[in-house]
Order: structure tokens, then sequence, then C-alpha cells
């Protein structure tokens, strides 16, 4: 039995990876991957204390997460389509008008 | 070492490995199986911890629909290597620094003081599997609410997926 | 913690070991049986030279795929072209771990149920792993680095998660009725007559359930991944030797793990008037195993007659027939079977009527709405001097 620290520290190692893919990656669609690590990283530890608590809750957040998730790449992923037809990149640091 | 040890470190291993190849590969094609490997880690993990739904969820939704949602749209795109420049210039070089300075600071204090506190380490804590009925049962009473919303995001995302298409189609022609 | 090596470890290697093998021969049986079948269906022999009946052609087929060249063209991303084959192989492979294939049978007093791991979760293990399966296709497409191969990977991308959504809202119905994710406990639940299989239940359910089958597998009606005419031959275009074999044989297994799911969920698995439960322990064992058996090879027949009797969809008409038929239909089935359970209490005659005169009405509406939106485009379309451009709509 393992203690809830393990999942834990996983949990917090695989969020910061996920946020310095956020912070040092330019290409739209490696941050939207990111971002879903994230959200992974949540679940992780949304399930390791779900188990420690002894509530099922824990899991049903992650169903929810899972449900927001699929939701956000949907429209994410539409808007990195629509941007690419537009300007032909989708290099966030190139992507900065409003307009045009 | 238990069994759980052993795999507890090699489905964090190979997680931990996916997931600092999704930021450090140069085509997205190759960040996206990375991800994918990632998640099927993060389902593993779930076994061990007895969430076989959620486990199976996580490949379903994630490995099964998501990213391949990824994969269509870089090869609709065509997407080569973008040119990673650092996007940090002068003086914000600087100011990262001094905050990563800080935010590692944090995690070695919470990392000395962590291990006293045992209010979540409950001693009987079970290994027994949450079934799928009490995660349907609740799902339908305590969280209805909820799962309704949830249905509402999921309808508001397809209403605006098909907006921001169309709108597409219409100045193109 | 004591571990019995026998029960715990022999048996299920040997279990495993023996399905294993199973498949790999049940593809060999399917490559033969598909062209002898063919040249049935077309009115002409097939191949019959190479041992009795042509019973051998499969081996020579696979003696020759692993002598040829093994090219892998320079303009290819090498790593993930190598993987692609693989990557299409091993979840078909995996998903069958959780098919019950008979009931238990008793060796020396070993009880021994006929399937690798009973699951709580299996059904959902099988969704799990089958759509896995699009990712071998999309990569070995993109590594191929070939225009047509990328059409036929986007194609298949786009496809798989359509007809997914299908695939598994088709079988919440026969997950209320049995109440479990066990794929034993669904078999189990249907009854020994024909009448009592979920199938006749969940008709719609079913039909929907198959279709997407076949799109899942990437047969014809639905292999617009591969459409020869259009894209030389798809995602598999730049392979060669055993890598393109591999390819084949995924797609085999495929269909022979989605033949024994479907029988399963739908054909009441070992189920057969009551034959599985004669004879002793042992005997009704091997009995159950038959019956699962032949059940599984009539369906795999089924898919060989559809892909020889219907042409292939183009792509617009499988997106509309994914979304604006099977969907509603799926869905349609959940309700009714849910609304029907608590109103009649769970008779199962009442269920199977409503499923079917709801998926009619459905069906009617949906067809409707289309013709009323075809009859007004092409009022828009065939302005006064131009033809009238009902040819193709009409297929629809």
């Amino acid at each position: 039995m393992l203690s809830l620290e393990y999942y834990l520290v996983l949990s917090a190692l695989l969020f910061t990876i996920g946020v310095l893919g956020v912070l040092i990656r330019r290409n739209a669609i490696i941050i939207f991957m990111c971002i879903e690590l994230m959200l992974n990283a949540a679940n992780l530890a949304f399930v390791a204390i779900s188990r420690s608590l002894r509530h099922a809750e824990g899991q049903l957040f992650v169903f929810f997460v899972m449900a927001v998730a699929a939701a956000e790449v949907a429209i994410g992923l539409a808007i990195i389509v629509s941007v690419f037809k537009h300007k032909e990149t989708i290099n966030v640091d190139e992507v900065n008008s409003l307009k045009g | 070492m238990t069994a759980e040890h052993v795999l507890f470190f090699v489905f964090g291993a190979v997680s931990l490995i996916g997931a600092i190849s999704v930021i450090s590969f140069r085509h997205p094609i190759y960040s996206a199986l990375s991800l994918i490997v990632t998640f099927f880690a993060q389902a593993g993990l779930f076994v061990l911890l007895g969430a076989h739904f959620v486990a199976a969820v996580q490949v379903i939704v994630y490995a099964g629909a998501i990213m391949v949602l990824f994969l269509f749209v870089i090869m609709l795109l065509n997407l080569g290597t973008l040119s990673a420049k650092s996007a940090l210039k002068g003086k914000l070089k600087g100011l990262a620094v001094v905050l990563g300075v800080l935010l590692a600071i944090q995690g070695v204090y919470i990392a000395m003081t962590a291990g006293t506190n045992t209010a979540l380490e409950s001693a009987q804590a079970s290994t027994e599997a949450v079934t799928t009925y009490k995660i349907g049962e609740l799902l339908f009473s305590k969280y209805l609410l909820p799962f309704e919303v949830t249905s509402l995001i999921l309808l508001a995302a397809l209403i605006g997926v098909i907006v921001l298409v169309k709108r597409e189609n219409q100045t193109e022609n | 913690m004591e571990i019995e090596i026998l029960p715990q470890i022999i048996i299920p290697i040997i279990k495993i070991l023996f399905i294993a093998h199973l498949l790999i021969i049940g593809v060999m049986a399917m490559i033969w049986s598909e062209r002898r079948v063919s040249g049935w269906i077309q009115d002409r022999l097939g191949p019959n030279r190479v041992g009795p009946q042509g019973l051998l052609q499969p081996i020579a087929d696979g003696i020759k795929f692993l002598f040829k060249e093994d090219i892998i063209p320079n303009h290819v991303d090498k790593p993930l072209y190598v993987l692609a084959p693989a990557m299409l192989l091993v979840p078909a492979m995996i998903a069958v771990a959780v098919v019950p294939f008979g009931d238990t049978i008793t060796i020396a007093d070993n009880v021994i149920p006929l399937q690798i791991a009973d699951i709580n979760i299996g059904i959902l293990y099988i969704l799990a792993i089958t759509s896995l399966g699009v990712y071998g296709v999309v990569i070995g497409a993109w590594a191929s680095n070939n225009k047509y191969s990328l059409l036929g990977g986007l194609r298949s991308s786009a496809q798989m998660i359509s007809y997914e959504l299908t695939l598994g809202l088709a079988i919440i119905g026969v997950l209320m009725l049995s109440e479990s994710l066990s794929l034993r406990t669904i078999a189990k639940e249907q009854g020994a007559n024909p009448w009592e299989w979920n199938f006749l239940i969940h008709l719609p359910a079913f039909l929907a359930f198959t279709t997407a089958m076949f799109a899942e597998t990437n047969r014809l009606p639905f292999d617009l991944a591969e459409a020869e005419q259009e894209l030389v031959a798809g995602y598999h275009t730049e392979y060669s030797s055993m890598k393109f074999a591999i390819f084949f044989m995924a797609e085999y297994m495929n269909m022979i793990v989605g033949s024994a799911v479907v029988v399963t969920l739908f054909l009441g698995g070992w189920h057969f008037f009551g034959l599985e439960s004669i004879g002793g322990p042992f005997w009704s064992g091997v009995i159950s195993f038959a019956i699962f058996f032949v059940k599984t090879g009539i369906f795999l027949f089924v898919f060989i007659w559809v892909r020889w009797t219907l042409p292939r969809f183009r792509y617009d008409q499988l997106m509309n027939f994914g979304w604006k038929f099977l969907l509603p239909v799926a869905l349609t089935s959940i309700v009714v079977t849910g609304t029907l359970w608590i109103a009649t209490n769970g008779s199962r005659l009442w269920i199977g009527i409503g499923n079917l005169v709801a998926a009619f009405i459905v069906v009617a509406i949906v067809a409707g709405i289309m013709a009323v939106d075809n009859n007004s485009k092409s009022a828009v379309q065939s302005a006064p001097d131009a033809p009238p451009l009902r040819g193709l709509d009409a297929i629809e």
C-alpha cells in the first residue's frame, strides 16, 4: 500500500512539466497538449486522494474534468484551425493582433 | 518492495518520460504520441489506485478521442516544426529567474514539512475498487446537477465549434 | 501470500497461448476463406492450387511476404514508419483478452472459465483498446510522407471518431438489461434460446453496432481509408513485405475480435438451445466453446459477404450516415430501453417492440428532413436552364 505522497509528488511533477511546456513552447498545439497534461496531473491527484479518503467523489470529479477537457479541446482546435487559415501560422507569438 | 511499488515506479517513470518528451520533441506529431504514452501510464496508475472505471474512461476519452483530434488537426494543417526561439527576452529573463528561485524555495519548504500532516493518511485506506455501480449511483443522485451542467457545457462546445467553422466558410465563399 | 502455481500461473499462460495462436490461425483461415468465398460469390474458383482446395495458400502468401525485400523508402519518417504496423496489430491482439469464448470447463477438479481475464469493466476495456487501432492507420499514413496516404489517414481518423460514438452508445441498452459491464455476465444473462438473445431485444442497436463495427475495421463499404480507386491504397501505399502483411493481419484480427464481441453482446455468446449444458462438466465446456466458435465463424462470413455485395460509400455519405442515422438510432435505443424498463418492469418483449418502433420513427423523421432539405437545395441549384442536379443527391 503506497502512501498518498508518492502519487501527489508524481502529480505535482507532471503538472510542473505541463506549466513548463506552456511557458517555453510557442506552438499553439503543443501548448494545448501541455494544458491537457496539467488537467491529467490534477486527475491523478483527485483519484489518489479519493482512495485515501475512501470517497468515490474524487473519481466523479475526474469524470467532470474529462468532459470539460473534451469540450475545451473541440473548441480550442477549431480556433487553432481558423487562426491557421487566417494567418498561416500557429506560433502564438505571431498571433498578437486582435484585428486582421 | 511490493508489486504496487514496482508498478508505481514503472508507470510513474513512463509518464514522466512521456511528459518531458511532449515538451522537448520538435515535431507536434511526436509530442502527441508522447502524450498518448503518458495518458496510458496514467491509466495504469488509476488501475493501481483501484479506479478501474476511470482508467477505462481515461483511455477511451483521452487516447481514443482527444488525441485523435489532435493528430487530425496536425495532419490537416500539415504542420512542420516551428523554430524554437526563446520567448523570454531581456528583463523578463531576470524576472523569470527570481520567480523560479522563489518557487524552488517554496517547493523545498513543502517537501521538508511534508509527512508530518497525516490528516489525509487514513490508516484504513482501502484497496478495494470503487465500483462503476457506486460512481453511477452518485452521478445520478447527489451530483445530478453538475452532471446536467456538464451536458450543457458539451452542448455549448458543440454549438461553438459549428459557429467557428461556419463563419469561416461564409467569408471564404 | 501463497501463490498456487497451477491455477494462477500455468493455466492463464496456456489460455493466452491458445487464444493467441487461435487468432493467428484464424487470420490464415480468414485469408483463405475471403479469397474462396469472394470467388464463389463472383462465380469463379479462387485460389485452389496450393494444397487441397487451396488451403495452404495463406502459408504460401506468408512465405512470399517474408522473403520479399523489406523496403523503407527514403522520404519516410523512419521511427514512426516502422512503429505503425505494430501499433495496429497490438490493440487487435490484446482486445481479445476479455472475450469469454465459452462457459467453464472442468479438468481434474479445476474449474476453468474459458476466458483470459474476467475484469469487471470488460466492455469498456474492449472499447478503449479498439479505439487505439486508429493510431496505426494515422501514424502509418503520416509517416509515409505521401499525399494519398495522408488523405487516407485523415479520412480514417474522422471516420473512427464518428463511428466510435455509435459503437459505444449502441451497447448501453444491453448493459442496462444485464446490469453489468463484464462480458461473461452479459453472455450469461442471455438465455439459451435465440429469442432470448439481445439482438432481438435491441434490434436497432444491434444493427447500428454491427454497421459501426464494419466502419471500425475499415471494411467495405466503409474502407475509405484505403479506397484503391481514389487513394492508390491509402495508408499502406508505401509499405512492402512483412510490414504490409502485418497491416492485413491486423485487419483480419480486428474482424475476428469484432465478431467475437458481437456474438458475446448480441448473439447469446455460447448459448444455443441448451446444447451447451448437456454432457459432463468437461464436455459442456468443449461444446460451449464450439458453439461460440461456429457463431463467430458465421458472423465472419457475413463480413465477407457484405464486402462483395455493397459498393463503397462516398465520404459525405459516410459522415451523413454515421451522424444522422446511426447516432440517433443508438441514442433512441438508450432512451426507449431505459423508459420501458421502468414502465413495464423489465419486460423484454415490450422493450424489443418499443426499440423497433422508436427506431423506425427516428429513421423516418431524419430521412424526411433530409428529403425536404435536398428538395429545397436542388430547387435553388437547378435554376431555369440548368438540368436538375438530382442524380447524386438521390443516392442518399
